[in-house]
This record gives structure tokens, C-alpha cells and sequence, in this order.
């Protein structure tokens, strides 16, 4: 049996028309072909740009006060020129950490629901209000995460974290609502409908077969996701995660609108902190001067370099995932 | 070997647990759009449409010039980013088929994962920096940065949707490759290409943080491309955070304003292209 792809193989390439080689045929052609260039030139102008400008203005902040330093100390003071990004960085892995581990189980497990084990008609009328939330623009999040969220978390929620889980550092403290908690939170609820539609796109790759057999086997429902579905979908499934994790590290508005804007560095989630996105929105427009203005655009050339790391590595992940698990392997 | 009793149970144990994510994702969502809705609604009136904000410790006042502001800057945008946009998706979808092409399908589905807040510094140091003022130009190109790889992936893919057949056939007929792939290539994409433009406004239009520092914020009118101007979504962070009661329910009512401006353009990108396909 020959599929129809080897027969098309056999029949060789269709033959090409005989190009026209007459000047004025083929010259609008090159123009147009040449237009298209510049524009496809574009998006790597841009991100050209967006390098080039990072560096010149954050440039200075960086080698005013050293790589290491910059990154390691916990002190920002504008007054004397100190500036050390650590309370930010802490603080946007901490609400980035609580995010993930708020959002991953419900993301997936969500995805799953809809792709094994819901009717059809249950995913369609489900989906709608997936793309609603991941519509919603932040500064609205903020909003809702700041008269609703806050106070929900300032009574009963952290109260009630800090009785059954208090023996553990990350809950213990004054339960004022506004937090590493709080942000970490908001953010959840934003990157959920990012991590479920890409792992709903990469389970509905796993190929039938695999399911089928398991079920065949006498597996159940949930051992044929176990066995079958989530190890093929794993890779993909992790970069989804990783594409959520860098949108939670860039977010900015409900964050700063939620996390208290103090930059210190605490161990409980329920004390106020503050992220690298939420010092920039808050200090930039208002910048004492040119070392503090070049002090946040480093800020953000480090939130840059990470998040184009992640998402780097997050889209070879879902499109090595895409191509099935033997690409993965190797 | 676990038994088949146990099996059962833990199959309908972890079918109810993603059940319940299901529960765990609308709750916020349903949340949200009741606040939104029943805080918000209150405020509306015809002069919160048309006047500026009034100053603390006034009733009345509105939002117009914020979302006069919200639409200008957006519009700037769009001019700046709907051409680099989808010409980069044109390339990608006609000429993309080579390592370069790859590369720039690559960078874009890179840079639309950028922070936006990190654009907007792009925007002060390319416009706020040379022309020594905030400006709701520098807005206008911060969202456009935003808009293009995003433009460009979903124009690349809308466009490798048209059939190939049709191509083939105006290539056969004699018509030249630019005609061709502006006539007929295009033309049927075009529907859906002014969903993906409309819905990549709609995503620009709620954007915050770039405009914080860009086009700033403005207490009155603007139609001037120079000048700082007002905008739905900074001056809903600014009733927000601010200490007044009565500017958190305008910042409620703004919020409504804003979901019903983005929900209306998402609605017309939805609209346009099942108009063209049908």
C-alpha cells in the first residue's frame, strides 16, 4: 500500500511554468517581493531596538554600581545613588513561585477536564469564558485584586493560613492582605487561562492511539491520562508553564496594585514586597534623576534578558512537544 | 495489585478534582464581571462620557478626555504598527519558508512574551527622551511595539489558511506574483486579518503600564500628538490607588467603560471575519 504522500514523492515535483523573463513582468515582482523584506526586517528591527535602547539608557545605572552588586545588594536608596535590585528580584520570584503553585494544578487539571473528560459540549461553552479571562486587561485585575481579593486574604484566608499552617516561616505575621500573597494570587488567576489553552492545544496532539490502548488494557480513565496522556504531553505541557511563568514575571499593574510597594525582603507571603515591574511603573515617571531613571531601565533589561530566556526555551519546548516525545528524547 | 474498587475511586476522585479547577477558574472570573457591572454601573451617565475628571471633593466629572485619549493613542498605534504588523505576516506567510523566515517567526513569538512594561521604557528612550516631554506619540509607538509580533504571527497563519489552489489558479491565468498575492491571496484573507488587527486593538487599548511613563496622564482634552494625554486604564490606576471613596467608584465605573470598549472591538474582530468566510 502506498500512502498519498509517496505517490506525490513518485510523480516528482509538479514542473514550474516557464518564468517570464521579460523585464517589465518580473520588476514589480522584485519590487514587491523586496517591500515584504523591509517589513519582515521589521520585527527583528524592533526587537533590535528594544535591545539597543535597554542598553543605552540602563547602561550607565550598571556601570555605575557593578553587575554583582546590582543584583545583590537589598539596598535602593535614590538619595545616595545605592542601587541594589535583590528586595524586587525576591520579590517577583516569590509572587512569580506562589503564582505557579497556585495556578499550575488548576491549569492542568482544568485542561484535562476539557480535552478527556468532559463532553464536548461542556468544552465549548467552557472556552468562551477562557479567552473572557485571559481578555481582561490588568489594570481591572488590580482592581478587583485590591477591593475584593485583599481583603478576602486580610480575613478569614490569612488568618486561617496562619492557625493551621502557622509552624512554617511563610505563614506567620500580621494578616494586612496586601502581599507577597495577594500578588501572587492575582498573578495566578492571570496566567491560568495562558497555561490551559497551550496544554489543551499540546494534549489534543497526543495521538488517539495511546489513550485507546491503555483504555484497551483495562486501565481506567484517569490511569490511561497517567500512563498514556500526560507523559506524551509532559515537554509541552512544562512549556506552557514556562510561557505562564513569564508572563507572571512581567506583569505589572495588578501586581503593583496588590503587593504593598515595600522593598524589603521578608519570609512571610503575607508581608508587603514589591517587584521588579511594580518599582518601575511606580518610580519611572518620576525619576530623580538621570542615574535613577538609568538604575529602573536596568531593572527592566534584567526582567528583559529573563523573560526572553524563558520564553526561548518555553516555545522549543512546545514546538519539540508538538512534533511528538521522540524529538524530546533525542 | 490495587483493586478494582480502588481504582474506581481514585478515577472519580481525580474527575472531581478537575472538575473543580473548572470551579476555581470561574469563580474570579464571574467575580470580577459582577463587581465591574454592579459597582460600576451606578456611576455611569451621559456627562461621564463627555466631561473631564473633576477634582477631589467635586460630584460629577468624567472620563471623556480619557477615552478620547484611550482611542488617539491607540489610533497612533495602528498606524505605526497594523502596516509593520501584517506586512512582517505577509513576508513570513509568502516568503517565509527559509531559515531567515524562521528566524523572524521565531523573534516574534519571542517578543510578544516581552513585559510590556519593558516596552514602555523602549518608548521613553525612543520618543520621551529626544523630545524632552511625555507625549501621547511616545504611546502610540510603545502600544505599537506591543501590537506587531503578535500582528505578524496571526497574519502569517490566516494567510497560509487560503487555499492554495486559489494562488495556483492566478498564477496560471498570467496574473504577476504581487498581483496575485495582493488580489486574490490578501483579499481572501481579509476578513480575517481584520479580526487579528481589531483584536490585537483591543489588547492595546487595555494596556497600563507602557503609557506611565509615555503618553503620562492629562486632566484635560488633547488632540495633540506631543503633548501628554489622558488614558482609560492609567486613570483607572490612579482612582484605584488613590485615597477617596468616591474616585474608587469612578475608577469602578471606568473599569465598566473599559470592558464594554474592549468587548466591543473584540465582538467587531469576531464579527469581521465570520462576515467574510461565510
Amino acid at each position: 500500500m502506498q500512502t498519498a504522500s509517496e505517490i506525490v514523492t513518485q510523480a516528482g515535483e509538479p514542473e514550474r511554468a516557464p518564468e517570464t523573463s521579460t523585464a517589465r513582468v518580473n520588476l514589480p515582482d522584485r519590487a514587491w517581493v523586496a517591500v515584504l523584506s523591509v517589513l519582515g526586517l521589521g520585527v527583528l528591527v524592533v526587537a533590535a531596538l528594544i535591545v539597543a535602547e535597554l542598553m543605552r539608557i540602563g547602561g550607565p545605572a550598571i556601570a555605575h554600581t557593578g553587575v554583582v552588586d546590582f543584583v545583590a545588594n537589598s539596598v535602593w536608596d535614590v538619595t545616595r545613588d545605592v542601587y541594589g535590585a535583590l528586595p524586587y528580584i525576591y520579590g517577583t520570584l516569590v509572587t512569580s513561585a506562589v503564582a505557579l503553585v497556585l495556578a499550575l494544578p488548576v491549569s492542568v487539571g482544568l485542561a484535562l477536564f476539557l480535552t478527556e473528560m468532559a463532553p464536548s459540549s461542556v468544552k465549548s461553552v467552557v472556552s468562551f469564558p477562557i479567552g473572557l479571562l485571559a481578555g481582561i486587561p490588568s489594570v481591572v485585575f488590580g482592581l478587583w485584586g485590591l477591593f475584593v481579593l485583599v481583603p478576602v486574604l486580610r480575613r478569614p484566608i490569612e488568618p486561617l493560613l496562619a492557625k493551621t499552617l502557622g509552624f512554617l516561616p511563610l505563614f506567620q505575621g500580621a494578616p494586612i492582605g496586601l502581599g507577597y500573597l495577594a500578588g501572587g494570587t492575582i498573578l495566578a488567576i492571570m496566567i491560568l487561562p495562558t497555561i490551559t489553552s497551550i496544554s489543551i492545544e499540546v494534549l489534543q496532539t497526543v495521538p488517539g492511539a495511546l489513550r485507546e490502548a491503555a483504555l484497551a488494557l483495562g486501565a481506567t480513565r484517569w490511569e490511561a491520562i497517567r500512563i498514556a496522556v500526560l507523559p506524551y504531553a509532559r515537554a509541552g505541557i512544562v512549556g506552557a508553564t514556562m510561557l505562564g511563568l513569564g508572563r507572571a514575571l512581567g506583569e505589572t499593574m495588578a501586581v503593583t496594585m496588590v503587593i504593598g510597594n515595600s522593598p524589603t525582603i521578608r519570609a512571610s507571603l503575607f508581608a508587603p514586597g514589591y517587584s521588579l515591574p511594580a518599582v518601575i511603573a511606580n518610580e519611572f515617571a518620576e525619576a530623580s534623576g538621570d542615574l535613577h531613571t538609568a538604575a529602573l531601565a536596568a531593572l527592566g533589561l534584567l526582567l528583559f534578558a529573563v523573560t526572553v530566556a524563558l520564553n526561548v526555551a518555553a516555545r522549543l519546548l512546545v514546538r519539540m512537544s508538538r512534533r511528538g516525545p521522540s524529538r524530546v528524547a533525542a | 495489585m490495587k483493586s478494582l474498587a480502588r481504582r474506581r475511586a481514585v478515577n472519580w476522585l481525580m474527575t472531581g478534582l478537575c472538575a473543580l479547577a473548572l470551579s476555581a477558574a470561574l469563580v474570579p472570573l464571574v467575580s470580577l464581571l459582577w463587581l465591574v457591572i454592579s459597582r460600576g454601573f451606578a456611576g455611569l451617565s451621559w456627562s461621564f462620557f463627555t466631561a473631564i475628571p473633576a477634582p477631589v471633593g467635586e460630584t460629577g466629572g468624567g472620563v471623556g478626555n480619557a477615552i478620547a485619549g484611550t482611542l488617539y493613542v491607540v489610533g497612533i498605534a495602528c498606524l505605526i504598527g497594523v502596516p509593520i504588523g501584517v506586512g512582517a505576516g505577509v513576508y513570513l506567510a509568502e516568503r517565509g519558508d527559509t531559515r531567515f523566515g524562521d528566524s523572524i517567526r521565531f523573534t516574534a513569538e519571542v517578543l510578544s512574551g516581552v513585559p510590556s512594561i519593558v516596552v514602555g521604557i523602549v518608548a521613553y528612550g525612543l520618543v520621551v527622551l529626544p523630545m524632552r516631554r511625555f507625549s501621547a506619540l511616545a504611546g502610540g509607538v510603545a502600544l505599537a511595539v506591543l501590537m506587531v509580533p503578535t500582528l505578524a504571527r496571526s497574519t502569517e497563519e490566516l494567510i497560509r489558511l487560503v487555499p492554495g489552489s486559489l494562488r495556483e489558479a492566478s498564477l496560471a491565468l498570467g496574473v504577476p506574483q504581487w498581483r496575485t498575492s495582493l488580489r486574490i491571496v490578501l483579499r481572501t484573507a481579509l476578513g480575517g486579518i481584520m479580526t487579528a488587527i481589531l483584536l490585537s486593538v483591543a489588547r492595546a487599548a487595555g494596556e497600563t503600564a507602557p503609557l506611565l511613563f509615555t503618553s503620562l496622564n492629562n486632566q484635560f482634552w488633547n488632540w495633540r500628538p506631543d503633548q501628554p494625554t489622558a488614558s482609560l486604564t492609567v486613570q483607572i490606576f490612579n482612582y484605584a490607588v488613590s485615597p477617596y471613596p468616591e474616585w474608587h467608584d469612578k475608577a469602578w465605573s471606568s473599569a465598566l467603560v473599559l470592558l464594554l470598549l474592549v468587548g466591543a472591538l473584540s465582538l467587531m474582530g469576531r464579527w469581521a471575519s465570520r462576515k467574510k468566510f461565510r
